[in-house]
């Protein structure tokens, strides 16, 4: 499964709703919003580290550069360009919008 | 009778005191466009305008901002220009910078940074308060 994430984790709880419901061996891309939560400092990034323990953690680029957060982005964290968030989703059974 | 009504009687119009409270994450949402839309318009109208960043808000000020790759406009450099229609009143939240890791130096633009308690005065003495 791959599960996608596109709210900031200050405003909504779609990242942790996900976090909680994510089996382990699942991919977890963070998009548009929701890429706040890779920034080094978050009040998710806690909850994500152990998240990244059982689930790979991908956030895409083009967004982290727009908000001008593209350096803070916490270690372990994949980036992936347009053609990457393609290859993600092909190479998922499945994938889950967390709107 | 105060100021501002004496000047209206002169025709000059009151000035009243307008704050805009900014709580939105740029691009995701439309708010802190149309937002800083606003807040150019209210200053043709020579009132008392303020802007407070608190919540995901401080994002919009953040320095470094790049939208090529997600073919939106880039509209950070027009927090800087506000100053040119002397609109110089920015309050940011340092309880929402602390929260996101961020600090005065990460921001595009010369700000007050105050705390909650001191924002919440603030906005307790405005005439108009408006959110986005």
């Amino acid at each position: 499964m791959l599960h996608i994430v596109n709210k900031s984790p200050y405003e909504r709880n779609a990242l942790e709703s996900c976090l909680r419901l994510a089996q382990p061996g699942s991919a977890l891309l963070l998009i548009e919003d929701g890429v706040y939560a890779a920034t080094r400092g978050n009040a998710a990034e806690a909850r994500l580290k152990d998240a990244m323990a059982r689930l790979k953690v991908y956030a895409l680029k083009a967004d982290l550069e727009a908000r001008g957060v593209a350096g803070r982005v916490m270690d372990g964290i994949e980036l992936v360009d347009y053609g990457g968030f393609v290859d993600l989703a092909c190479g998922q059974p499945n994938c889950q919008s967390w709107l | 009778m105060s100021d501002a009504e004496q000047q209206g009687e002169e025709g000059a119009g009151i000035i009243k005191k307008f704050m805009f409270v900014n709580r939105k994450a740029p691009y995701g949402t439309i708010y802190a466009l149309e937002g800083l839309e606003v807040v150019l318009i209210s200053a043709a109208f020579d009132q008392d305008v303020s802007l407070a960043f608190v919540d995901d808000g401080v994002y919009q000020l953040l320095k470094g901002q790049q939208t090529k790759g997600i073919e939106s406009k880039n509209f950070s450099p027009a927090y800087r220009a506000l100053e040119g229609y002397d609109i110089e009143k920015l309050y940011v939240e340092r309880e929402a910078l602390e929260a996101r890791g961020l600090a005065e130096e990460d921001l595009l633009v010369d700000v007050q940074v105050m705390s909650s308690a001191e924002l919440a005065e603030l906005m307790a003495a405005q005439d108009v308060v408006i959110g986005f």
